[in-house]
């Protein structure tokens, strides 16, 4: 019998499997590090203290976190209905031009907490937005959805920076930025949180986002497997024939799939635009939205694996700003390495381990 | 005249713009007419110019250069079927990540070895590919029309360019008049007959991506050291993205392939030049609509308003023989 019709327990698939291949992609990565001269160990050490060592690097840690449960959440939703969504990078650019202008339009008048409610809903909205085109494409037209959410990146890039540069700049400023939001546009930090954990925030930027990504965690779970909706998404992900003959009306499921995940892709720019730096800038979503799909991959689409995968690109992202300052030879993009080999190992050959745990398997349990 | 003369100029840029565009969405045919979709382009267009602009500094040989730049792609492109061919993993998750692989390995490298923020050293004169002139461009110059277009965009090119013209016809030869070619196509729209035929859809998948990391390897060595001089940081911006549309736009066929990339080369060219000049009747037009043009027609053409892009059947979907 071949190994690939063997199951295997829970613990395996989505315990020990991730984590030998996440080990892989740190094994390599020590192996570059090695390659260009620096101790690989020292390296990490150093990775874990600048993203762990002090209240304002867990501080930061848990902002990176926040961009990337949302854009994680985003892949994930719409990965359960078997589309992959690369387009949350440029949802989230257009999702932030939501949140300014609710930002820019409420901020004189109201506190941020009447704000909030409305820049969530704008942010989803614009993100949802330029998730449709791709959508209806793809349920109607049957143009693959790949190719035109990567299509969508650029064309959104391209619009935000005419947005920015001819629309919103400040008159007599360089940068193409909005003008900075008052305190009701933006979003205060959760310095009292980390208070109870005896910890000093300082200047990072950690924000109610957080709690707004937590409860979209808890949302997203009770869509995908306690709602009609979820299930219909998530037979279409196993078998998009088995859907249609069950009745499951495809264009519907598609479209709204795609619709929640560019709305919480939209939901990033809530954590970098009026979180952090109180204005919409040029490239703020970062590759956060291409992050998403390496925490997606790792999280198993799971909101609880997503938390996870998050926090270890949020230290990752972290911790590596502060290795660069203490090994200069290592840039902040080794970062960019480490995310390529989780994705590859953790995505791309994530059955390259099972045949050998099969066999493992069978032999320690004597079948 | 002065007309004419910007005309000569933009077609000038226009085909020095449009050549990585056409060794990348050649490479890409290959692939993607096997059945292996390949989002990865852009990272092996970095990677090999990286290496290019790597070798070309050391050894002082543009040639030297080259080979370096078809190395790392081809093995790029092999990474890409160990995942996706030997271990059946999803083809745009593998892409993905080794454009990532590619992107920071550069930077990460780069700086380790020259220190200079990214950048490789300048390359010498010899390491590079420089123009050439064509036999008689400078007797032609003063013939009119004819003229200037020989001398300024015909003629002064570098031999890549030259070489990715060529390729195109080849490509074609290959694709369409011979047995590899033949069984390359099945392999995408068919593999289950390829394997009943007795032809391995493994090896033969293998040796489609060879190919692209083959023609990848030129895109990426034209960047470094043909337009350019030295390796500067994610130099490929998107091109390799741009080829991917080229491709899909030219409905995966290799002439029209060609004229795809001349197109976008000649968007990218004119948004240069329009950049602060405006139209009559219009205004000046923003650049940014120039630089999104080529993604638009290809949502649009994917739309199947203009035509049907139909992919290869197969693609994106990894074997399996029967158990």
């Amino acid at each position: 019998m071949s190994t690939a019709s063997v199951p295997l327990p829970a613990w395996i698939n989505y315990g020990v499997i991730p984590l030998l291949n996440l080990i892989l992609a740190f094994f390599f990565s020590g192996l570059v590090v090695w390659a260009i001269g620096e101790n690989p160990f020292e390296a990490l050490n150093f990775l874990i203290q600048g993203a762990l060592g002090r209240g304002d690097a867990i501080g930061f840690t848990l902002f990176y976190a926040t961009s990337f449960i949302f854009t994680g959440l985003s892949v994930a939703v719409a990965f359960h209905a078997g589309l992959f969504n690369i387009g949350s990078e440029g949802q989230a650019y257009v999702g932030g031009l939501g949140a300014a202008l609710v930002a820019l339009s409420l901020d004189h008048y109201v506190p941020w907490y009447v704000t909030m409610p409305f820049a969530v809903i704008g942010a989803a909205l614009f993100g949802a937005a330029w998730a449709f085109i791709p959508a209806w494409l793809q349920a109607k037209r049957g143009s693959h959805i790949v190719i035109t959410t990567i299509m969508f990146n650029f064309i959104g890039a391209a619009l935000m920076v005419y947005l920015l540069v001819n629309v919103f700049i400040v008159p007599g400023k360089m940068a193409p930025e909005t003008r900075t939001f008052l305190a009701g546009g933006q979003l205060p930090k959760l310095d009292w949180l980390m208070a109870l954990f005896g910890m000093k925030l300082g200047p990072a930027p950690f924000n109610v986002s957080f709690i707004i990504a937590l409860v979209m965690c808890y949302l997203v779970w009770l869509l995908i497997w306690r709602t009609k909706l979820g299930y219909e998404m998530r037979t279409l992900g196993v078998s998009p024939t088995a859907a249609i003959y069950a009745g499951i009306p495809y264009v519907r499921t598609v479209i709204i799939a795609m619709l929640i995940s560019g709305g919480l892709a939209g939901m990033m720019s809530l954590n970098a635009v009026m979180g952090a730096s109180a204005r919409l800038q040029v490239e703020f979503v970062a590759g956060a939205g291409f992050v998403g799909i390496a925490v997606s991959l790792m999280g198993r689409s799971h909101p609880v694996g997503i938390i996870f995968a998050a926090l270890l690109f949020g230290i990752l992202y972290q911790g590596g700003a502060d290795l660069s300052f203490e090994m200069p030879n290592i840039t902040r993009d080794m970062i960019v390495v480490i995310q390529g080999l989780v994705i590859f190992f953790a995505g791309a050959l994530e059955y390259m381990l099972r045949p050998a745990m099969v066999r493992l398997y069978q032999t320690a349990t004597g079948k | 005249m002065e007309y004419f003369d910007t005309f000569v100029s933009i077609m000038g840029s226009a085909i020095r713009l449009s050549i990585p565009l056409l060794f990348t969405a050649l490479a890409g045919l290959f692939s993607e007419r096997a059945g292996i979709f390949d989002i990865g382009l852009e990272g092996k267009m970095l990677a090999s110019a990286f290496a290019a602009a790597c070798a070309a500094y050391w050894t002082g040989n543009a040639w030297a250069g080259l080979g370096a730049g078809i190395l790392i792609a081809i093995i790029f492109s092999m990474l890409h079927g160990f995942a996706s061919i030997t271990n059946r993993g999803n083809q745009i998750v593998s892409g993905v990540a080794l454009n990532f692989i590619a992107a920071g390995l550069t930077i990460v490298l780069g700086t380790a070895w020259f220190n200079q923020g990214g950048r490789t050293g300048q390359v010498p004169p010899e390491g590079r590919f420089s123009g050439i002139i064509l036999p008689g461009a400078d007797m032609m110059r003063d013939v009119p029309i004819i003229g200037p277009l020989y001398a300024n965009v015909i003629s002064g090119n570098n031999i890549l360019t030259y070489i990715a013209f060529l390729m195109v016809p080849l490509s074609w030869w290959v694709l369409y008049r011979t047995r590899f070619g033949l069984r390359l196509r099945a392999v995408g729209e068919n593999p289950g007959a390829v394997d009943t035929a007795g032809v391995s859809v493994v090896w033969l998948r293998y040796r489609a991506l060879i190919v692209t990391g083959f023609l990848a390897g030129f895109a990426g060595t034209y960047l470094a050291i043909a337009q350019s001089a030295a390796f500067i940081n994610n130099m490929s911006a998107g091109k390799g993205y741009i080829a991917l549309a080229a491709l899909i736009f030219a409905k995966w066929k290799p002439v029209p392939v060609m004229f795809a990339c001349l197109l976008f080369g000649f968007l990218d060219a004119f948004a240069n030049f329009m950049q602060g000049k405006s139209l009559p009747m219009i205004g000046e037009v923003p650049v940014q609509i120039f630089q999104a043009l080529p993604y638009i027609l290809t949502c649009v053409l994917l739309a199947g308003f203009i035509g049907v892009a139909r992919p290869p059947k197969a693609g994106g979907v990894a074997y399996t023989k029967e158990r």
